[in-house]
């Protein structure tokens, strides 16, 4: 298998112009013959299915959710990057485009993040006309702020509630749909596997969550909007529901997954408080424009923090990288914050918390400047901790947050199985080896909204279709093999809860899998997760029946899947002998403890090819080239 | 921590659904009340009896799916905060607890505590968007919108869809619910070509679905969790008259 990314040719700010002219169209009078399938309604799903039945082509949207509005986007903080240069202060495309490159540690591809940064901009106009209540200022211009790992302001933002106010704009286009009739929308249903016909993506099995009923879903070409798969950590900030499945399925189908070991961790989350805990709650990174982090000189110091004096304590980003201070990327932020704890500076009960400390910010612009700013926050933090931040510092601690890595797509975000198309975090899109802030609500939109509309045309109006129905052989093979996997999974009625196998996953990912990675950990990590999983087809205890409403299958098969995807992480992680972005192998930094890329060796994308139960997965890999953006050793000194 | 819950139980739809008992113990402060949720559920499933279903998925207060009521207060008794944002810290140790679902026509119970919101989504369907394809938006800052606006619009905006405005109203009304979203696109230029069609259909559909009128006990606000304010009722009711009378 040779893995062509299909990158037009030409200088790199034509090439998504000339790739729109080469691209063949769909007549008017001839979309509404053809059928999408597009699985998810976050940011990327409800985006693409929105506007594909704008076109005109019939669209069946589907989610596990009991409303398209349910999905875990909503959770997104932040903001959303647009390089309209509203603030004046020197943005363009290409410093976007460029940020982003050098963001990602220079494992991304240089001509879709231009295209990305290219399209955002409409996005923004998108969703304002929407009606999407983003900040503004007093002469109703909107307003932006800077976001970690950027210099200039060129962040859109909805209170702290970004990512819902853009969901409910793509929901609200969704519904318009929904009520004219071009799309048929499905509730209650997780799609459990793909099927390929004729060496083509032609639908979906979905069980009714209601009911059970297993269900057959036919078109033309498959979508899969199904978001990241941060959960195989078990807690992290993606809602409980999150899960990898459908990319999963697809990849057992012969789609290749990409990057799986690049996972983000997420430096201001609230710390664990103990072993009930069902997840992890990010705060936002917008906190860190205003709020200083540091911990106390002394090791071990328990003090309250407003007894340790100005002199004792260790303002460490600020010290250790002058120009970007607390800005750092993500990646940085986390990892500086792991080694604080880990020499034994760490604070809080559990001493794995670092201090995010608002008390000049509030001295410098008042309290009531900061409640507007950050309020539900605030409010948010102090539900959970029962501490009052105006008062007295946050504690924070990395988690688990997003996915870089997802199934490889090619320039038109369509996978190796032709017709099923990957959005969203879902692929291994634009990130490369690490996401800066803001940018993940502008990819989803921008593959939903601006990319994905014009590419699958062109896919459309090149194919042949044979007629698929009910009683191909590729359905009925699907449909059996997702049965057969449901009475495996309530026939083996052991003894432990499926969570129990999801926690101890969890912690084997974390520990070993996670902000440090080593040869030997990731090789006892391979190995104990095998074991875990043969454990789970032993021992689990699915309780309930398959024509119900049952949670606890839904979860169990669920984590059947994480339980492999795991695997894959583990390795990909175990042959990626360098650090790069959120991948951080401990043999590889430099003296002064940053990631260390080989760009000899590993510039390029790592796709996993699944050859069978049991048996090692295949690698391929697609080059990286840069031409305009020349790795160097990241600095935000 | 050591509490006492009678969870309504029910099988489906057409099932008549009871009160049962339960005990949970060693419960700490810090957890939220899914957790204990989980912690019943996962002794239910080790003794072989078929969990507690409940709708739930961020658990941070934003997605909007949990609703459950707790001894009668829709979210339980905190203010400003979703049942997964809920503290065990917030109620006495050796508390009873009355756990039951949303009790309004238009949602009906699937099984135990998770109901059909569906009727939500159908209102929205009938006029709660600004009519804009992709691509057809001018640049995003080509209208200016007042601060004071855009910031009200984004109070109304809040909303999360859960439905305790609706489970909490004497008269099972939705007006809250509809208000945010009438209200949210009147406040914005973006939404005022359609504002009388927006207003009157989403009304219309409010209805078709069987919720209540609205009868101003304010409950609706009191309940909920991103305190939408009354105030947007005002407002759809100005629309409503200026779609109508004028």
């Amino acid at each position: 298998m040779t893995l062509d990314a299909k990158i037009p040719s030409g200088p790199i700010e034509k090439k998504w112009d000339a790739h729109r002219f080469n691209m063949k169209l769909v007549n008017p009078a001839n979309k509404r013959k053809y059928t999408i399938i597009v699985v998810g309604t976050g940011l990327a799903g409800a985006s693409a299915a929105a506007s594909l039945a704008e076109l005109g082509y019939n669209v069946i949207s589907l989610c596990y959710h009991e409303s398209p509005r349910r999905a875990h986007s909503i959770a997104a903080q932040g903001g959303i990057n647009a390089p309209k240069n509203y603030t004046n202060d020197g943005d363009s495309i290409y410093r976007l485009f460029y940020d982003t490159v050098k963001g990602g540690d220079y494992r991304a591809r240089e001509a879709n993040v231009y295209r990305l940064a290219q399209v955002s901009g409409n996005v923004i106009d998108q969703c304002v006309a929407q009606g999407v209540p983003f900040g503004r200022e007093y002469g109703g211009m909107l307003d932006n702020r800077s976001f970690g790992g950027a210099q200039v302001s060129r962040t859109f933002y909805a209170r702290g509630q970004t990512g819902q106010q853009l969901l409910l704009g793509a929901y609200s286009a969704l519904s318009r749909q929904i009520n004219t009739g071009k799309v048929k929308y499905y509730a209650r249903r997780d799609m459990l596997d793909v099927i390929i016909a004729d060496g083509q993506a032609r639908g979906i099995i979905a069980r009714n969550m209601v009911t059970g009923e297993l269900e057959t879903y036919l078109g033309n070409a498959v979508v899969l909007a199904t978001g990241g798969y941060g959960n195989v950590f078990y807690l992290s900030t993606n809602a409980k529901a999150s899960n990898a499945t459908a990319i999963w399925r697809a990849y057992k189908r012969g789609a290749v997954f990409a990057n799986p070991c690049f996972t983000q961790i997420h430096p201001t989350c609230i710390p664990q408080s103990g072993d009930f805990q069902s997840k992890l709650t990010l705060m936002s990174e917008s906190l860190r424009n205003d709020g200083r982090i540091w911990v106390p000189k002394k090791k071990g110091d328990t003090r309250n923090p407003a007894d340790i004096p100005e002199e004792e304590r260790d303002y460490y980003l600020e010290r250790l990288y002058p120009s970007f201070g607390n800005l750092v990327p993500r990646d940085v932020a986390s990892r500086r914050a792991k080694e604080m704890c880990d020499k034994g500076f760490g604070v809080g009960s559990t001493k794995l918390a670092v201090y995010l400390d608002f008390a000049d910010a509030i001295k410098r612009t008042g309290k009531e400047t900061i409640a507007e700013k950050y309020g539900n926050l605030f409010d948010m933090y102090h539900e959970i901790t029962a501490e009052d931040p105006y008062t007295t510092p946050m504690r924070i601690y990395p988690a688990v947050h997003y996915t870089m890595g997802g199934l490889w797509v090619d320039y038109n975000l369509m996978s190796n199985v032709p017709g099923l198309y990957v959005i969203g975090e879902a692929n291994f899109s634009d990130h490369g080896a690490n996401r800066l802030g803001a940018s993940a609500l502008m990819q989803g939109l921008a593959d939903g909204y601006f990319i994905l509309p014009y590419t699958i045309g062109d896919y459309l109006a090149t194919s042949q279709f044979k007629a698929v129905a009910d009683g191909h052989p590729a359905v009925a093979e699907a449909k059996g093999a997702t049965q057969e996997r449901i009475a495996r999974l309530l026939a083996v009625k052991g003894k432990r809860t499926p969570d129990d196998f999801h926690k101890a996953l969890g912690h084997i990912m974390w520990n070993k899998v996670g902000m440090g990675r080593n040869k030997k950990g990731l090789e006892e990590a391979i190995q104990q997760i095998a074991a875990l999983r043969e454990e789970f087809w032993k021992d689990v205890n699915v309780i309930g029946a398959a024509g119900d409403l049952n949670g606890e299958l839904e979860r169990a098969a669920r984590i059947a899947d994480f339980l492999e995807l795991g695997e894959l992480l583990a390795r990909d992680a175990h042959h990626r002998e360098e650090s790069c972005g959120g991948h951080f192998r401990e043999e590889y930094q430099t003296d002064e403890g940053e990631a260390q890329r080989n760009d000899k060796k590993f510039s390029y994308v790592a796709a996993w090819e699944h050859t069978g139960d049991g048996k090692e997965p295949k690698l391929h890999k697609e080059p990286l080239e840069f031409e305009y953006v020349k790795p160097s050793q990241r600095s935000y000194k | 921590m050591n509490f006492t819950l009678k969870i309504w139980r029910q099988k489906n739809r057409t099932d008549k659904g009871k009160l049962v008992t339960y005990a949970v113990s060693n419960i700490p402060p810090d957890a939220s009340f899914l957790e204990v949720l989980d912690v019943l559920n996962g002794d239910l499933v080790r003794k072989g009896e078929e969990p507690v279903a409940f709708d739930h998925d961020c658990r941070e207060g934003i997605c909007g799916s949990c609703g459950i009521m707790i001894e009668g207060r829709a979210h339980g008794p905190n203010r400003k905060a979703a049942t997964c944002e809920l503290r065990m810290r917030s109620f006495p140790d050796g508390d009873t607890l009355t756990v039951e679902p949303w009790r309004a026509r238009p949602f009906p119970v699937i099984k135990d505590l998770v109901v059909d919101r569906s009727a939500f989504d159908r209102i929205m369907q009938a006029g709660g968007y600004v009519s804009v394809k992709t691509g057809q938006a001018p640049d995003a800052n080509a209208i200016p919108v007042p601060k004071h606006h855009a910031e009200e619009a984004m109070d109304a905006a809040a909303c999360i869809g859960c439905g305790a405005c609706v489970a909490t109203c004497p008269n099972g009304s939705a007006m809250l619910f509809v208000a945010a979203k009438v209200s949210q696109l009147a406040l914005l230029p973006q939404g005022h070509a359609e504002r009388k069609e927006r207003v009157e259909r989403m009304l219309a559909q409010m209805d078709a679905e069987g919720f209540g009128s609205c009868s101003n006990t304010y409950a609706c606000e009191a309940e909920c969790p991103k305190q939408v304010s009354v105030q947007h009722i005002a407002r759809l009711n100005r629309e409503f008259v200026r779609a109508t009378a004028l």
